[in-house]
């Protein structure tokens, strides 16, 4: 990074006075656990505290964000201001990449070990004949071990068909999406905005059509959340990536919101490279969600 | 060094709000820092409450004061409030406090971030003590949540992963400000290897931190959906397997070990050249060796559950990797040792605090050698003799380092010199009882007495006694440091901008206490001789 050797001064290097968006931030989450908690317990409460830190929550992001955007159109952040902002995003990408290893860990154990032990593989010779005899390992687990309290299932999501499609839908829309910061950097707002809007509504497509699937994997399948081991890696890998498409489409379509209202400029235009970032992150695990839950 | 300071007055980022506002508002990196070390003060407060009622239950064999339930929530309690709520933040709170004067910059990278790492916290907690009165009770399941049994517990489930998200998302934010801190804001002539180690212990762990907790994030998730949602990742009847948790759950946990230790450390590495007048010796190994340490936290993680029945080449290869941290841990211990080695030393208290860990820390580190080699851990898992390893590394460790940084530094803080005659008697005081307290508990583990139970056979008597009083002489004495912070802020002695004779480094080059903005212009760079001076 060619910008690391200019020096700054301290002085320039702007600290906010103060900001009570943090706080709210964390009153509004609060809300929502608390809220969330209540209603797992089953109390009546539950939903209305849950929707009331919803809303505060989505106040904060405007406010908060609009403190920055304010701020950073205002010229106030210098370039070292800058790099502490790109250093914050990429460290954050990487705590979510942690996030999506534990459960791609716990599919991998489950194939690895913790199935071929049930049909006793390995040291697993005692569990399969005094627990499930009747057990044998496969994958995917159509027939859990113990079919009480499980839904078994027939059939799962082939990798040929709707995650073949979603698969070129995120990769073109990553493309998309280097385009239109191509297009800022050559000054073109037309070509921008032109490219992010056909990201955006490829992100949307790609939800769409994951609803879909779930649609169909429940109703015409039989696979739910309940079903086994195999239910539970695949629903939660997709769903947790499906809401991190949806959290990327949202980042997008407010960068293309301030695009069409003339914000960034050509060199300067961090908050573009952080959703496209995002984005290229939700795309590459993606890329290990269709190897290796639809396909091998 | 005086003539290189470098604290203007004329404070051009305005004026900040004030009274009650300005806590709850604030960016400024010391006033965060503030926050931090206090909520860890009180949390320290509430977990030693918990301590004691345990130290209680056990002083005599049968039950006396408390139900079993009620003893093992506040097992439970104890060590979540005390690993998250009471030595992380205050690492964080050191962090915040000393990074941006030791780096010779205005404050951290990103400054509302940093707030809203700090008023997570509260939150957090608020949640996870709530539980205390919730049908059902709080958590009993032990700090590790192992399912299937964490999955019985009452209203209180929900509470406790939430919280666990929560505080993880603080850890998160905070350990990303201190990494785009250290790597962002340096000043000019601060070269990655001029670092003073408490930086370089802090950035390490910050890279534990950002690696680990989104695992742990995870684990608790896959809790929730197990308990709501009908998922089967810990059932094995599903295809799951509960063994699975343990090593999610592990893969973070001994990581988080180190996020425990490291900055511990750092500050002993800054304390004994302190008072030995004499640079560190070993600067660049101790920096590989921080490094190497971080890096074997990762693989090590199974030797936490080596009688769950792994394949033998799993339990050789758990073994190998976690007696090799002998290694770099040793050149740690070696290069204090060899820093006092014919130097012209002084016994002022951080030093005393600082002397303590090395010794007392040492011998936890030992005893976590025994129980890093499998068929020895074997005859030592669950018992009493893992409870007295991991107080030893973590009382007489991380919380004797803490207290010697917060003697350390406390006059730049407060701008007072803290009273010296009560401070010794803190630490004697300290390092007797907590001795009195964790030492018979080895040979409770070793004769067989489990942990985690309110009772216990009598032949375990007489050593349970001996750990109470222990105990009680421990919680007792702290009392002594609340004193002596409160008397320090309100007044005493007035402290110099170096305050130790022979403190290095940029944070001993501005006033104390230092102005609101660290360093509003950067230091000159003929200021900044390096941790190996």
């Amino acid at each position: 990074m060619s910008k690391s050797n200019i020096t700054y001064s301290n002085a320039d290097y702007y600290v906010p006075d103060s900001s009570r968006w943090p706080l709210i931030a964390s009153v509004s989450i609060f809300a929502m656990f608390v809220g969330g908690a209540t209603l797992l317990n089953g109390a009546n409460i539950g939903p209305y505290v849950l929707s009331a830190g919803f809303i505060l929550f989505v106040y904060m992001l405007f406010g908060w964000f609009g403190d920055v955007i304010a701020e950073s159109e205002a010229g106030t952040y210098n370039g070292q201001v800058d790099v502490s902002f790109r250093m914050g995003m990429a460290w954050f990408i990487f705590s979510e990449v942690m996030f999506f290893a534990a459960f791609f860990g716990a599919l991998y154990y489950a194939r690895m070990y913790s199935i071929p032990w049930l049909g006793g593989a390995g040291s697993g010779g005692a569990t399969n004949e005094f627990l499930w005899p009747e057990f044998a390992s496969a994958w995917p687990l159509f027939n859990t071990p113990d079919s009480y309290g499980f839904t078994q299932f027939k059939e799962v999501i082939g990798a040929w068909g709707v995650p073949f499609w979603n698969t070129l839908i995120l990769l073109t829309s990553g493309v998309t999406c280097t385009w239109a910061h191509w297009g800022l950097k050559i000054g073109s707002r037309k070509h921008l905005i032109a490219g992010l809007s056909v990201t955006v509504i490829l992100g949307i497509i790609f939800v769409a059509m994951q609803a879909e699937e779930y649609r169909h994997a429940y109703h015409a399948l039989g696979l739910t959340l309940n079903s086994g081991i195999y239910g539970a890696t695949f629903f939660l890998l997709t769903g947790f990536h499906g809401f991190h498409v949806t959290m990327g489409t949202i980042m997008l379509a407010t960068i293309l919101a301030r695009c069409i209202k003339g914000h960034f400029t050509h060199e300067n235009h961090f908050g573009f490279e952080a959703c496209a970032w995002y984005w290229h992150f939700v795309d590459v695990v993606w890329i290990g969600l269709f190897i290796f839950v639809y396909w091998v | 060094m005086s003539e290189v300071a470098t604290h203007h007055h004329d404070d051009h980022h305005g004026a900040h709000a004030t009274g009650i506002m300005r806590w709850l508002t604030t960016t400024n990196h010391k006033d965060i820092g503030t926050l931090y070390l206090l909520f860890s003060l009180v949390m320290f407060f509430i977990g030693g409450t918990m301590a004691m009622i345990i130290r209680l239950e056990l002083f005599q064999p049968g039950l006396q004061f408390v139900d079993p339930q009620f003893y093992n929530s506040m097992v439970t309690m104890h060590a979540l409030i005390m690993i998250f709520g009471a030595v992380m933040p205050a690492w964080t709170g050191f962090a915040n406090w000393m990074i941006p004067m030791m780096i010779g910059a205005p404050d951290m990278a990103l400054p509302r971030l940093n707030n809203w790492s700090f008023w997570i916290l509260p939150f957090a907690f608020t949640m996870l003590l709530s539980t205390l009165f919730m049908p059902g009770g709080a958590p009993a399941g032990g700090w590790t949540m192992y399912p299937p049994l964490v999955l019985q517990t009452g209203d209180a489930f929900p509470f406790l992963i939430f919280a666990v998200h929560f505080m993880g998302a603080s850890s998160i934010a905070g350990a990303i400000n201190v990494v785009a801190t250290v790597f962002n804001m340096r000043a000019p002539g601060m070269t990655l290897m001029k670092l003073p180690l408490f930086v370089w212990t802090w950035i390490i762990t910050g890279f534990l931190l950002i690696a680990s907790i989104p695992v742990l994030a995870g684990a608790v998730t896959m809790l929730l959906t197990d308990k709501f949602f009908g998922t089967a990742f810990f059932s094995a009847a599903g295809g799951g397997d509960p063994v699975m948790f343990q090593h999610i759950f592990w893969f973070f946990g001994h990581p988080e070990v180190y996020i425990l230790i490291l900055p511990a450390f750092g500050i002993v590495s800054a304390i004994i050249p302190t008072f030995a007048r004499k640079p560190l010796f070993g600067y660049s190994s101790m920096v590989y060796a921080t490094g190497a340490i971080a890096f074997l936290s990762f693989i090590v993680w199974a030797h936490h559950m080596f009688t769950v029945g792994m394949p033998l080449a799993g339990e050789l290869f758990f073994m190998y990797t976690t007696v090799l941290i002998a290694v770099p841990t040793g050149v740690k211990v070696f290069n204090w040792v060899a820093t006092m080695w014919q130097s012209s030393m002084t016994f002022e208290t951080p030093m005393l605090f600082a002397l303590g860990f090395v010794i007392l820390f040492t011998i936890g580190g030992f005893s976590g050698l025994m129980l890093g080699v499998t068929p020895v851990d074997f005859q030592y898992h669950d018992t009493y003799f893992v409870v007295a390893h991991f107080h030893y590394v973590l009382v007489t460790g991380a919380v004797f380092a803490l207290m010697a940084g917060a003697y350390f530094w406390m006059p730049k803080w407060t701008g007072h010199m803290y009273n010296e005659t009560l401070a010794k008697w803190h630490f004697w005081l300290s390092v007797i009882s907590v001795n009195v307290l964790f030492f018979p508990q080895h040979f409770l583990g070793l004769a067989g007495m489990p942990r985690r139970i309110p009772d216990y056979a009598v032949q375990f008597a007489d050593f349970n006694m001996v750990s109470s009083i222990g105990g009680l002489g421990y919680g007792i004495s702290q009392i002594l440091f609340v004193i002596i912070v409160v008397k320090c802020i309100r007044g005493g002695e007035k402290a110099t901008d170096e305050v130790w004779e022979g403190a290095q480094g940029l944070e001993w080059t501005l006033s104390s206490p230092p102005p609101y903005h660290s360093f509003t212009e950067a230091p000159d760079p003929e200021s900044i001789t390096g941790g190996h001076r």
